[in-house]
């Protein structure tokens, strides 16, 4: 019997139907001073004069209590990994341990300010100091910079640290990055920020990089390649030292992605491969969580080099003393202001004291044993079929298609989605990577227990069985969450387009162009 | 290990799995690794073992215990972060398990939660700066600067961008390092001497109908509200060029917003609406910009929009996804995709809170207090305080006629962080310079303790 789920349907109304200006739900601190305050200072409108916002704010505020149901209401409506799997292929959306949220506030770093000197942070700075440390043993970085917010200011870092790299030793004719058909689109976003060409390498038949094709391409234009490996088929590059002596041997460079670390961690190095720069997700591999979209960490590590490329400051160590090390004689400055995204960092910190590099191995292994296991689940299943060397062992994820249930239903990949939607199951990622047709992208992490990959891939397989006796059912879903379908083109289109109530409230009242 | 762990359920039913798959060893799914890429032990990171929670609480005391905490009074230390009110229920609400563990809603109908809270951050700011169209964030305040210029230069396909002195100095560095690809001209209008704002004559010399924006912040790194905001959009617009106004969120409850005063592109670090100070990260990067189709079309990150389903009822889903990484890769407005969506909910459950007439009182206090403490150093120190003639929220530059940077560091050695060491710090100003900040969290015999501890201090 599949699970019967229903998600909580609030209806709830935007704070602008409900709230008045005048609804206030917080009290301000020692507010009854400001009579005597505006006394001896005199009232700021005054002195602001034609500066000043003269009329009433037009912002709807709610009672406290008011405001706290309609976000447990909002919460209600949402799906997280506490809620459920949500196995989002190159996502790692492993469980986030609870006791990570405790220990951040035990530390308050709430009230720390950052501008603190360095000797009354120490307890912070040596927690940072020693994720460093054990982040460039992981990566075989000699060092790293925590500063990049998240993977794709990481990936800009490195980029930029390998355009100044060229730059600095005259090279500035090597413009171009190469980038598999198969990568996370952020590395050739980043690419382009950093100033690169990208060219583009096609994948072969069994779902590594076409070698010919690297070959062709590379020369004195190269600056560099930017690959995840694992894959995001899942397929590890076995021939990755012979890419590394090929791009080296051109005076290219080597840029890791660390999206898809996790089936390796403990276990394979980036270092080792030959990779000269490496990013790191926090939120990802280190169970920092994700928040919904953010805030993330995206670490970047180097060796060699190409260390005094990283942006600065770091962080250094002088005898039982840690501080930050401004001096930046080549580096490429800064990707933010200050030093990063500290809470995040701390989670991933206290992660890996929690699994140390055993437990960390254990980790990787069992990522990659789910994975497999879940191909054994689908095997012959129809509807589905495993594109790309279906012999390959996988790693951290795995790609399937259900271009054939498409084909002989006309029930898409996105429809299945759907569908597994209605069962309390996350989907997987859709459509990527682009070299894939109908690709539904899973990655289930070492966190979820065999039972929850079981349910997932009976849920596939029910989802698919039902397509083939009634394919419109399957299109009618989701019925179970929040809403059902929701209109992309009214979404999108250009005079029903809403990016915000304000936008809704004047396009009523005829004032948008 | 083969041992459980509480983290990585599967290892008590490894066998069963193993041989579904048909293998006996784990490390032959890596059987496609050259052998001598596999490390032939664990990397020594960690404890040497695995530890239990308790273990890891003595962890976090003992570090705990090695960082101070300056928490009455908090700091009055400015510089672009200070000490905000952080209510508990903002705390609580981003702590439930459906918000902090959900990834970015790609699958809208079971994330409709969440996709309505951001758009109610994105709907909250629109009509806090009374521009039209907000993203659902970037990184910080610098990473939104960047971005803007970033989007300045793509909207005008110029190559020009004039940059106000006065924006804090670690901005100008996140500008300097994202502008190193590309070809770009970054020149900088200086500052006045009586107002620390800038200097209007240059800057109407500087921009020409190659620039692609005029950045410029108010209130700015050293506290002061520019006074001619309109008259700056003016200069920009007239060669068709951009103007970036950094702002900063509160002011807007007494300051008129950067929509009315001619901005384009508004930008802003949204620390002090209830994210706390987090040694200086994560923070919300806050960019709105006008309803205008060019804009719409190069604003970098995520965008939450409203529509409905299929039955009529209203929904939330991400919209105008063509302009992202994961469709249009390298001609994407921008690589970002992890942003800071958990911050922009903070954001709107603090605003929420307020409402308008909390935010006018709040934005009111604030003022008072910083005005306050301004008053009394000039008062019973003798300070230039404000060193600048121009009006100010809750930071400003003050000037000690001793070296100022001994004086920090004994109060903070007391317990007590005043006033940033402007020359120490960032190599600004002159050697008796400190950038205050006072907030709702001073209380007034804070600020009298402060002006006491500076005065016996000095006399020393």
């Amino acid at each position: 019997m599949p699970r019967e789920w229903r998600q909580a349907r609030w209806d709830e109304p935007l704070i602008h139907e409900i709230g008045s200006i005048n609804s206030q739900g917080l009290a301000i601190p020692f507010a009854d001073e400001d009579n005597i305050l505006e006394k001896i200072v005199g009232a700021p409108e005054k002195q602001l004069g034609p500066l000043a916002r003269g009329e009433e704010l037009q912002l709807p505020g709610l009672p406290e209590n008011v405001a706290l149901r309609h976000f447990t209401r909002l919460t209600q409506m949402s799906y997280g990994v506490d809620t459920g799997p949500v196995p989002l292929g190159s996502c790692t959306m492993k469980y986030n341990p609870r006791i990570s949220e405790e220990l951040v506030a035990t530390m308050s770093i709430q009230w720390l300010h950052p501008y603190q000197d360095e000797d009354t942070v120490q307890g912070l700075l040596e927690a940072l100091w020693l994720l460093e440390r054990w982040l460039a043993e992981l990566t075989g970085m000699d060092r790293c910079s925590l500063q990049p917010p998240a993977g794709a200011a990481g990936e800009l870092a490195g980029a930029l640290m390998i355009r100044k790299y060229h730059i600095d030793r005259g090279d500035v004719e090597r413009v171009e990055m190469l980038v598999p058909d198969s990568a996370h689109g952020t590395n050739p976003a980043s690419a382009a920020m950093a100033g690169f060409r990208i060219v583009k390498i096609p994948t072969g038949s069994d779902g590594t990089m076409d070698l010919e094709a690297l070959r062709a391409v590379l020369g004195k234009r190269t600056a560099g390649i930017m690959l995840t490996n694992p894959n995001t088929l899942g397929i590890f590059e076995d021939r990755i030292l012979e890419v590394a002596e090929l791009v080296h041997g051109t005076g290219g460079l080597l840029y890791y992605d660390g999206a898809n670390l996790n089936g390796i961690m403990g276990i394979v190095r980036p270092g080792d491969m030959g990779f000269d720069v490496v990013h790191l997700n926090i939120h990802k591999t280190f169970a920092a969580p994700h928040g919904g979209g953010g805030p993330g960490a995206g670490v970047v590590c180097a060796k060699g080099e190409l260390v005094d490329y990283l942006p600065r400051p770091l962080l250094e160590r002088d005898s039982d003393r840690f501080y930050w090390d401004y001096s930046c004689e080549r580096c490429i400055g800064r990707v933010r202001a200050l030093y990063g995204n500290i809470v995040p960092l701390l989670k991933g910190f206290f992660y890996i004291a929690a699994l140390g590099g055993k437990g960390l191995r254990e980790a990787a292994l069992q990522s990659v044993i789910n994975t497999n296991y879940f191909v054994s689940l689908m095997k012959g299943v129809r509807g589905y079929e495993l594109p790309y060397g279906p012999e390959k062992p996988r790693k951290h994820e795995v790609v399937l298609s259900a271009l054939p249930l498409r084909r002989e239903t006309g029930v898409t990949a996105g429809d299945v989605a759907k569908a597994l939607l209605d069962r309390g199951l996350h989907a997987p990622t859709m459509y990527f990577p682009l070299i894939v047709e109908e690709a539904l992208m899973i990655e289930f992490t070492e966190t979820e227990p065999p039972s929850v990959i079981e349910e997932y891939a009976a849920a596939l397989r029910e989802i698919a069985e039902e397509a083939y006796r009634d394919p419109e059912s399957v299109k009618g879903a989701p019925m179970n969450t929040a809403v059902k379908r929701v209109d992309d083109v009214y979404a999108n289109h250009p005079r029903t387009v809403t990016p915000t109530y304000r936008v809704y409230r004047l396009r009523k009242e005829g004032k948008l162009s | 290990m083969d041992k459980p762990h509480h983290w990585v359920p599967g290892i008590a039913e490894r066998k069963r799995q193993l041989d579904a798959i048909g293998v006996s060893d784990p490390l032959e799914l890596y059987r496609d690794v050259p052998s001598e890429l596999i490390l032939s032990e664990p990397p020594r990171v960690g404890y040497g073992r695995v530890l239990s929670e308790e273990e890891l609480r003595r962890i976090a005391l003992k570090l705990a215990s090695r960082n101070r905490l300056y928490r009455t009074p908090p700091p009055f230390t400015g510089g672009g972060y200070c000490p905000h009110l952080v209510p508990s229920v903002v705390d609580y609400i981003v702590s439930r398990g459906e918000f902090l563990t959900a990834y970015t809603p790609y699958q809208p109908e079971i994330n409709q939660g969440l996709l309505q809270a951001l758009f109610e951050y994105q709907s909250l700011i629109a009509d806090l700066v009374e521009l039209e169209v907000v993203n659902s964030s970037l990184y910080d305040g610098s990473t939104a600067v960047a971005e803007a210029a970033l989007m300045a230069l793509r909207v005008t396909r110029r190559h020009r961008l004039v940059v106000a002195s006065t924006l804090h100095p670690e901005y100008m560095a996140v500008l300097r390092t994202w502008l190193l690809g590309k070809n770009v001209e970054l020149i900088t209008v200086p500052m006045m001497e009586d107002t620390y704002t800038i200097d209007i004559d240059v800057l109407e010399r500087l921009v020409n109908n190659e620039t692609a924006a005029v950045i410029v912040p108010s209130p700015n790194f050293y506290g002061a509200l520019e006074l001619e905001m309109e008259r700056i959009a003016d200069i920009a617009h007239k060669h068709d060029s951009l103007l970036v106004h950094v702002f900063e969120p509160l002011s807007l409850g007494l300051v008129k917003p950067p929509g009315r005063l001619g901005a384009d592109i508004a930008v802003a670090e949204g620390q002090p609406l209830g994210l706390g100070l987090n040694y200086g990260g994560p923070g919300l990067g806050i960019m709105a910009v006008r309803w205008d189709r060019r804009l719409l079309r190069q604003l970098p990150g995520r965008l939450i929009g409203m529509t409905r389903d299929v039955d009529g009822r209203h929904a939330f889903t991400m919209i105008l996804q063509t302009r992202e990484q994961h469709i249009r890769r390298e001609k994407a407005t921008s690589n970002i995709t992890t942003n800071e969506a958990l911050m922009a909910v903070r954001a709107a459950i603090f605003m929420a809170l307020l409402g308008g007439s909390g935010l006018r009182r709040l934005a009111r206090t604030i003022w008072l207090r910083s005005h306050y403490l301004a008053k009394r150093l000039a008062e019973s120190l003798n300070a230039y305080s404000p060193l600048f003639t121009s009006p100010f929220f809750k930071e400003f530059t003050v000037r000690f006629n001793v070296d100022y940077e001994p004086v920090y560091k004994r109060l903070a050695a007391e317990g007590l962080l005043a006033g940033l060491p402007l020359r120490a710090r960032y190599g600004l100003g002159s050697k008796g310079d400190a950038i205050f900040c006072v907030t709702e969290l001073h209380s007034m015999k804070d600020i009298d303790m402060l002006v006491d501890k500076l005065a016996s201090t000095l006399q020393d």
